[in-house]
Order: C-alpha cells, then sequence, then structure tokens
C-alpha cells in the first residue's frame, strides 16, 4: 500500500516535472512551475525558508521520501533500476554494502566550497536537481520536439494552425556532452546498483540523509520475528539493510517501501521510532567507489572539452558575375557569428553577473523555455551551463519574460514585460567596419526601426553631404541590451552593432 | 566584409530536371464524348479537346491564336537534390504542354528572364517535340540591366539558341513604361535596336512585332502615336487587363479600359496579361466567393476572369500562367467555347471589385521580378501571406476584434511556415533595390515594414 502511494506520487511529480522541461511554449508553468521551486536545492539557493523548512520536517517525519518522490533524478534512476531487472532474469539484485561516509561528506564538502567559492559550474554537476533538467533539456526536449515538427508538418497539411515548427539546435555542446555523460553514467549506475549515485555523490542525498537518521517514521527490522532470510536485503536498492546484524542504514534508505512487501514473516516495517534503534553508521567496504569515482572524473574530463568551443561555420556564397538579371531566386544568407563580448550577458531579472553565478543550479530550465532561441548554457569554466545571451538566431524580445518566470533558485528574478523594458542588461556597440551603407552604400537603419527604446539615432554618415547615408549611433543611456539591433542587422556573419554585457543590471 | 552583394549564380539555384525521361510521345487527348444530354459544363465533365475559342485578325494574317495563351513565367518546379535551390521539373513541364496543345492551346509566351532565366530552354524542349507549325510561339527583348546594342542583341540571339527554333511567331519589347521614355529612348530607339528588330520583322526571323506596357502612360501613349506616324507598325501589344484593372488599376498600372480601347480604335490586336492578377482575382475573400458562385455554381471563381478578359473582341489572346494541371483543365474549359459575359455579368463583376477594393490586399501577382533581394528577403512569400491572411479574415483590424486571437495565431504561425524567420520582413533594411523591378509599382520597402509593424502589435499583444 506504501509502495503504491510512493509510486504514484512518484510518478505524477516525475512526469509534470519533465513536462517542464520538455515544454517550449511555457504554459505549463502557470500550473506546476512550483514543483521545480520546491527542489531542495534551487529553493535553498532562492533563500526560501518556507521551503527548506517544510523539507527538513517532511525528513524528520518521514524520512527520505523526498528523494524517492520529489527529486526527478532518483525517479529517474528508479525507472532506470525497474527496467534493469524488468525482464525478470536478475530477480534479487541488490545486496547491502557499508556506507562511504568518506566519500560522501567529502562530496558534500566539495558542494558547498563550490558554492560559497562561487564556482557554480562544479555544483552544477554534482546537484540532482540539475543533472536531471540537463539531461531532460539537452536530451529529451529534441525527441519531444521533433515530435512537435512532424504533429506541426501533418497540421501544416490539413490547413490547421495548432502546432507550429520549432527548431532543434544544440545550445551547447560542452553542455550536451556533460548530459550526455551525465545520463549514460547515471543509466548505468541505476541499472547495475539502484541508488548509488543517492548515496554516495548527491549532496542532497547527504543532507537528507544526515536528518533522516533521526526520523520519526522509518523502516525497522523485527529481530524477533526475522529468520535472516536476507529477501529484504536483496530488494534494497539503497543497499542499506544489514539483514544479518537486523540493522538499517536509515541515512541511507530512501523509503521506497519495496522491502516491506516482500518479507514472508513480517518483520520488517514502517513505523515509529523508538528509543531502541539508535543510529549507527557503518563505514568500510569499496564496494562501490570506484564507479562513483569514474563518474566524476569522466564529467571533470568533458568539462575540459568545451574549452574548444566550435566556432559556427561560414556558408560559402559564391559571387558570380551574371550577363543578364534574371527573375526569382533567393540569395543565401550567410548564418551569424557570436562576437567576442567582454562580460556575458544574462537576462533582466538576473540583477548581476555575480548573482546569477551564485544562485544558478544550471537546470536548464530557462534555456528550455527560452522561445526566441537567446539563451543558451555557458561553455565558461566557471560559469559552465549557467545561461547567458546571445543574439544570432533572436533577440530577447520585449514581451517575453519567460526565463524570470521558470527559474525556481531566484537566479533569475521575476520581471514583467514593464519593468524588463527599462532594465539595462547591458548596452549597443557599433562596429564601424560591418555597417552596411558604409559597405554596401545603400540606406539602412535597420537597428533604428527596430529598437524598442528608441535608443538608436541615425546621423549623417557625412555632414558635408547632405545626400550622404545615415548611419546610428547609440544613446547608452537608453540601450537596454535586448539584442534586437544585433539580431536584425543584415551584416553577416558578424552585424555591425552589438551588445556587451554589463556585469550590474541597472534601471534606465 | 568585402563585396556585400551576394549575387547568386542561378546555375546553381535552377536547372532543369527530368531531360533523360523527357518523353516523345505527344499524349492522344482526344476523342472525348460530348457532354452529358443538357450540354452544360460542369466540373465534372471531361475537358473538350475540340472547341477552343480561336481569333484571327485580318491585320494578322491567317494566324489562328486560341483564345487561351500559356504564360511560361510559373513552370513547375522541385526542390533541387543538393539542397540548393529549385529545379524547372521538366517532365512536369512537357505533360503540360501536350496536355495544352492536345486540347486546342497553340500560342506560348516566355521571356530570356523567366523562372531565373530556364524558361526559355524547358518551353523550348518541350515545344520541339511538336511541328513548329503547330503553335505560335512569343518572346521578348528583356534587355532591362544592360541597355546596349551589342548585349540586346546578344539576347535576341541567344533566345532562338535556347528555344531551338529559327523564327519567332510574336517578338516583344518587354515591359515599356517601366523607367519612363528616358528608359523606353534608351532601350530601343537610341541604340538602333527596334531599327534592327522591324528589319529582323522583313527577314521573316519574327513573324508578329509588339510590345508589352507596364508603368508610364506617356510610354503607351508615345508608343501608339509612333504606330499613328507610320514610323513603325505594331502587330499587336500586350496589356495588363482583368475586371479588378479595367476600372482601379493598382499602382501606377492604367486603367485597362483605356489601354484596352487605344488598341482596338486602331485595330491593334490585344494581347492580355495578368488577367487573374497573378492569382488574386481566384483567392478570393469568402464572401466574393459566395457572390460568384451564386451566380454560376458550376465556374470555377477563376473562370469569371477569364471570361472577362476573353471577351472584349480585339482581344487576340489571354495568358496564364499555369503552373498546376488543374488550372490548365479550369482555363480550358472556360474557353472551349468562350461564352462571352453578358451586360449584366460585367456590370456584376465591377460592382465585385469595387467591394473587392475595400479589402486592402496588396497588388502582388508573384512575379518574383524584384527577386532576389540581395539580403535574402524572400518579397512575394511576405506579400502573399499578408494577402492570404486579408482574404481569409485572418487580419486584425483591431486587437479588440472577436476572432483577434485565432487570427493572430493564423497571422503568426502561417508566417514561419510560408516564410522561413531569416527571409521574413524585419530584416528588410529598406534599400530599395526591389521597387524599380515591380512592375505594378509597389513600394516595396514600404508594404514590408508596414507587415513587420504589424507582426509586432501581435507579437507583443498590443492594443491597437
Amino acid at each position: 500500500m506504501l509502495r503504491t502511494i510512493r509510486i504514484s506520487l512518484a510518478l505524477i511529480c516525475f512526469t509534470l516535472i519533465t513536462l517542464l522541461f520538455l515544454d517550449f511554449t511555457g504554459t505549463l508553468h502557470a500550473w506546476f512551475g512550483w514543483l521545480a521551486r520546491i527542489q531542495f536545492l534551487p529553493a535553498l539557493l532562492a533563500v526560501d525558508a518556507g521551503i527548506v523548512a517544510a523539507l527538513v520536517i517532511l525528513t524528520l517525519l518521514l524520512g527520505r521520501v523526498y528523494c524517492s518522490v520529489i527529486c526527478p533524478l532518483g525517479v529517474f534512476q528508479d525507472i532506470v533500476a525497474w527496467l534493469g531487472r524488468r525482464p525478470k532474469r536478475r530477480k534479487l539484485p541488490y545486496s547491502y554494502s557499508p556506507a562511504l561516509s568518506w566519500l560522501r561528506y567529502g562530496m558534500l564538502g566539495l558542494f558547498v566550497a563550490a558554492l560559497v567559492a562561487g564556482i557554480g559550474s562544479l555544483a552544477a554537476l554534482l546537484a540532482p536537481y540539475s543533472a536531471y533538467g540537463r539531461m531532460a533539456a539537452n536530451l529529451f526536449q529534441p525527441l519531444w520536439i521533433w515530435g512537435n515538427n512532424l504533429l506541426a508538418y501533418i497540421a501544416e497539411r490539413m490547413g490547421s494552425y495548432a502546432f507550429y515548427t520549432v527548431d532543434v539546435w544544440i545550445k551547447s555542446l560542452g553542455t550536451f556532452i556533460v548530459a550526455a555523460l551525465t545520463f549514460v553514467v547515471l543509466a548505468l549506475l541505476a541499472w547495475r546498483n539502484g541508488r548509488t549515485w543517492c548515496n554516495t555523490v548527491c549532496p542532497v542525498g547527504t543532507i537528507l540523509g544526515f536528518l533522516s537518521r533521526y526520523s520519526l517514521f522509518r523502516i525497522v527490522i523485527d529481530p524477533a520475528k526475522c529468520n535472516t532470510c536476507s529477501l529484504c536485503s536483496r530488494h534494497c536498492k539503497a543497499a542499506c539493510i544489514d539483514y544479518k546484524a537486523h540493522r538499517i542504514d536509515h541515512s541511507r534508505c530512501v523509503a521506497c517501501m519495496d522491502c516491506i512487501g516482500k518479507c514472508r514473516h513480517g518483520a520488517i516495517g514502517y513505523r515509529l521510532r523508538r528509543k531502541a534503534d539508535a543510529p549507527r553508521p557503518a563505514s568500510d567496504g569499496p564496494a562501490v567507489q570506484e564507479s562513483a569515482q569514474a563518474a566524476g572524473d569522466r564529467a571533470g574530463i568533458s568539462r575540459r572539452g568545451f574549452l574548444s568551443l566550435a566556432a559556427l561555420f561560414a556558408t560559402t556564397a559564391i559571387a558570380r558575375a551574371q550577363e543578364k538579371k534574371v527573375d526569382g531566386g533567393l540569395a543565401l544568407i550567410e548564418d551569424k557569428k557570436i562576437p567576442d563580448r567582454a562580460t556575458p550577458i544574462v537576462p533582466p531579472g538576473a540583477q548581476s553577473w555575480r548573482h546569477m553565478t551564485q544562485h544558478c543550479t544550471g537546470c536548464q530550465l530557462c534555456v528550455s523555455a527560452c522561445p526566441n532561441g537567446v539563451l543558451r548554457p555557458s561553455a565558461g569554466l566557471t560559469t559552465l551551463m549557467q545561461p547567458e545571451m546571445s543574439y544570432e538566431r533572436g533577440y530577447c524580445r520585449p514581451e517575453c519574460t519567460k526565463c524570470s518566470e521558470v527559474c525556481p533558485t531566484g537566479a533569475i528574478r521575476a520581471v514583467t514585460a514593464a519593468d524588463k523594458a527599462a532594465i539595462q542588461i547591458g548596452h549597443a556597440v557599433w562596429v564601424r567596419d560591418n555597417c552596411v551603407p558604409l559597405t554596401d552604400g545603400v540606406a539602412c537603419g535597420n537597428c533604428a526601426r527596430h529598437c524598442p527604446t528608441g535608443a538608436i539615432l541615425m546621423v549623417s554618415s557625412d555632414p558635408a553631404n547632405p545626400d550622404a547615408l545615415k548611419i546610428p549611433t547609440v544613446n547608452t543611456e537608453r540601450c537596454i541590451g535586448c539584442g534586437a539591433c544585433e539580431n536584425l542587422c543584415p551584416a553577416r556573419p558578424f552585424s555591425a552593432i552589438y551588445v556587451e554585457g554589463h556585469t550590474v543590471h541597472r534601471i534606465v | 566584409m568585402e563585396n556585400k552583394k551576394k549575387e547568386i549564380s542561378r546555375r546553381d539555384f535552377l536547372k532543369i530536371v527530368g531531360l533523360t525521361a523527357a518523353s516523345t510521345t505527344a499524349a492522344l487527348y482526344g476523342c472525348t464524348p460530348r457532354n452529358g444530354a443538357t450540354g452544360r459544363r460542369s466540373a465534372s465533365a471531361p475537358i473538350p479537346t475540340d472547341r477552343m475559342t480561336y481569333r484571327s485578325f485580318p491585320e494578322l494574317g491567317d494566324d489562328r491564336v486560341s483564345l487561351l495563351g500559356y504564360g511560361c513565367m510559373r513552370w513547375p518546379t522541385v526542390p533541387s537534390p543538393d539542397g540548393n535551390g529549385d529545379l524547372i521539373d521538366q517532365d512536369a513541364v512537357n505533360k503540360l504542354v501536350d496536355y495544352a496543345i492536345a486540347h486546342g492551346v497553340n500560342y506560348f509566351d516566355t521571356s530570356p528572364v523567366y523562372v531565373q532565366g530556364w524558361s526559355e530552354k524547358a518551353t523550348g524542349i518541350a515545344l520541339k517535340r511538336h511541328p513548329r507549325e503547330s503553335f505560335y510561339l512569343a518572346t521578348k527583348l528583356s534587355n532591362f540591366h544592360n541597355w546596349t546594342r551589342e548585349n540586346s542583341l546578344a539576347m535576341y540571339r541567344q533566345s532562338f539558341a535556347d528555344m531551338q527554333v529559327d523564327y519567332f511567331d510574336y517578338y516583344l519589347l518587354h515591359m515599356i513604361g517601366g523607367g519612363g521614355m528616358q528608359q523606353f529612348r534608351a532601350r530601343y530607339l537610341d541604340n538602333g535596336v527596334l531599327d534592327f528588330l522591324i528589319r529582323e520583322r522583313e527577314a521573316g526571323r519574327i513573324r508578329r512585332l509588339g510590345w508589352s506596357f507596364h508603368g508610364d502612360i506617356d510610354v503607351y501613349d508615345y508608343a501608339l502615336a509612333m504606330h499613328d506616324r507610320g514610323e513603325v507598325r505594331w502587330d499587336f501589344v500586350q496589356i495588363q487587363l482583368n475586371y479588378l484593372d479595367w476600372k482601379h488599376a493598382s499602382g501606377s498600372n492604367f486603367r485597362a479600359e483605356y489601354l484596352y480601347d487605344e488598341l482596338a480604335r486602331r485595330n491593334i490586336a490585344a494581347v492580355i496579361m495578368e488577367p487573374l492578377l497573378g492569382g488574386r482575382l481566384s483567392n478570393v475573400p469568402d464572401h466574393i466567393v459566395a457572390r460568384l458562385k451564386e451566380q454560376r455554381p458550376d465556374d470555377s471563381v477563376a473562370s469569371w476572369a477569364f471570361r472577362f478578359a476573353g471577351s472584349p473582341e480585339r482581344v487576340l489572346t489571354v495568358l496564364s500562367g499555369m503552373t498546376y494541371m488543374e488550372h490548365l483543365q479550369d482555363n480550358i474549359k472556360t474557353y472551349s467555347p468562350l461564352v462571352p459575359l453578358t451586360d449584366d455579368e460585367r456590370q456584376f463583376l465591377y460592382d465585385t471589385a469595387d467591394l473587392m477594393m475595400q479589402y486592402p490586399t496588396i497588388p502582388c501577382n508573384d512575379c518574383k521580378y524584384c527577386m532576389p533581394c540581395p539580403y535574402g528577403i524572400d518579397i512575394p512569400a511576405i506579400l502573399i501571406h499578408y494577402n492570404k491572411c486579408v482574404n481569409e479574415g485572418n487580419l486584425a483590424a483591431s486587437s479588440q476584434d472577436e476572432n483577434y486571437r485565432q487570427a493572430r495565431r493564423a497571422f503568426l504561425v502561417g508566417y514561419d511556415r510560408s516564410v522561413p524567420r531569416l527571409r521574413q520582413a524585419s530584416h528588410c533594411i529598406g534599400c530599395n533595390q526591389c521597387t524599380p523591378h515591380c512592375p505594378q509599382t509597389i513600394n516595396i520597402p514600404q508594404a514590408l515594414q508596414r507587415i513587420d509593424r504589424y507582426v509586432e502589435d501581435l507579437k507583443q499583444n498590443r492594443q491597437f
């Protein structure tokens, strides 16, 4: 019964959180956005005392049900483990292993140190919600969008506007590789040994495990009824039941209730705590040490991989003289390249670059919700996987505040469209050498025409000549850094006007 | 930033496919039974092969021209296998030409610049499979960009090679009136090209000499005055005529009523172009469709436009750029034979035109003369999407409209479907290199920027 409740709740939470990452329209966030906000680490970073307190109390009452129900990464591992047992070949796959306390506390220490030092990238690698978000955004969302695009294709042929096509693109090769590696490592660990990650690497698991030792309700073995048959232990994916000693390591038990129904003598049950069974954590045996170590290593290697973030390739447009102009055809359009920005641009609501790096867990929720192709995970070493903006595919449109709506950690604070119109996240810089009136000798002004704040003024390129073409000038006091000018500039591959980020945002 | 003018090589973009499969069987379409007992043509009736209306005038000798003429500006294309532009689908062209000829169409009109410069070749290949005397071939001197005598003559000679013929039945000075008197003189008079073409007519390599007109009415009057003065004899003139332009000519086009009357007065044959305004008169607002269908439920919306264009007696042929077999069949039906408009029907169409003028579509006929835009904008696709939304009632006049949300979605989703984002109106820089090429004299940057502002209104959910 308890197990059925646990599985039902877990599946509901898991499905909804996954949908949050898949849904590119942002509609689900209105109803289920809170599911991201009750995740432990985001709530902690958002300094949401109410939620943190609630989760602490929950754990003190019922044990680590958070890990079994609310945490999407935990449920993901349960699903993989279930699939691993699915062909009934491996009926009793698990066995007790002592806790690797030094690894657990070491990882937690590393994690806290990374947070304090502001190395968000390292914290993001270990944080469970972020790790799942990364996989969902990088691996599952493309599949979802392809499915949507298929429907859009059919809808188009039926004259329906119910679905529209959405681009699928690798937003950051580095983050994609990290996500893929996380997926492989986690799937392997979960397939073979259940909750290894949660009980050795996961910092949230370690913190909650510390609390759950003292939880009011807990799984206990009644030595009087137990005949030490080992059934419970061999069904425990957390490897925390020492059946010989009739002892359970409650710091690792995720309260999945799998063991209860397995006991043929009713010796194991979920009961109110009593004085007698005090916690006594074990600490020997390197059973799972290797694989956990491997996970850390491989993630570390891949991180270095992104330093060589690929430059976008240029399409070769071959100009060829024509003997006559003919009708029709389309000129080739070169892809835009990312300009060399001295300061990365972070979205309105992030307040400052520092605020962003300190609060972001790199979960990719904002990246997967951005409808304009602006947000993508950073490739910088210390800000790895945290969002940053660039305007080759679109610009930060005035009506959109999606990223600030979905952010669960407060790294991007909620802003309204009106707020956003006055938040300066950067300023535009004009590049004379690329500007079309000067290079092609034709009138342009597309940047000024699309500037939402009227910060661009067209002035004569040669005041002495009244017929001279006009060139843009930027009033940096008015510019909010939305990138409309950069995105819509006809100069390619590098725009003649680009946005330079500000380390601290301000109201203009 | 070296030369940013990304001129494209048309050869990289458009080629002719299906040459190998060019079937030589000029399929046998004959022997269709007479229509049903009532003799009434209906949508499902077979297409007659032997009832086409023909026109002949004493001034044109024994030429007997089908009232339906084939415009070769919109040949079907298929995406190139290398993903780089489109290819003309030569098999489909052959099929269309064979079908047209089998059903009595005998006038084919092309130009060296049509379909990115591949129309003459494709048309030539298809017609080569039929006896030369079984069709009338019309092409043009399209010397828009290089007015020198050398280039003009080279273009004239190249047309013979591309079409594999040794004479043209009808030869036109292409689009006089564009660029005013100055350009007319520069292109044809000052460089002696017109004199050359008159001599070619005497030599028999051109059987009939004429011109097509768009734009400045002074040039029209001047060219006819030359005829009156005996400086040159025009055998025919090609004008834009349809029930919308009859009184409400768009842009700088002149009222078709005037154009036609001037020709009829001089007994000059009129060749009609844009009878459908590039499809705008077949794709009309729903209430107009209902109005037309109420009158003649079995006839297509387009048939009204064709009957209007074909009814005046001095009309030699009505050109239609038929990309699809269905259009060809429908037009053949309309003219096999032509049922001339009654006075009541004519008045009914004038009233319809007045009604349509209340719906502000942009007069783009998808002729693609403006293309390629050097900055990659797909101009006709944007304008056509806009017109489509106007016709389907998906252009919101105000954000308070009852169907605003639905219209907004249809416009925005349809926009992304019809035009890739990088080729949408927001990328128009207003360089205005396109406008001089537009035969409908649309101020293209202005139209695109207006559409872009509307798109912004929708995207930002502004109150308007």
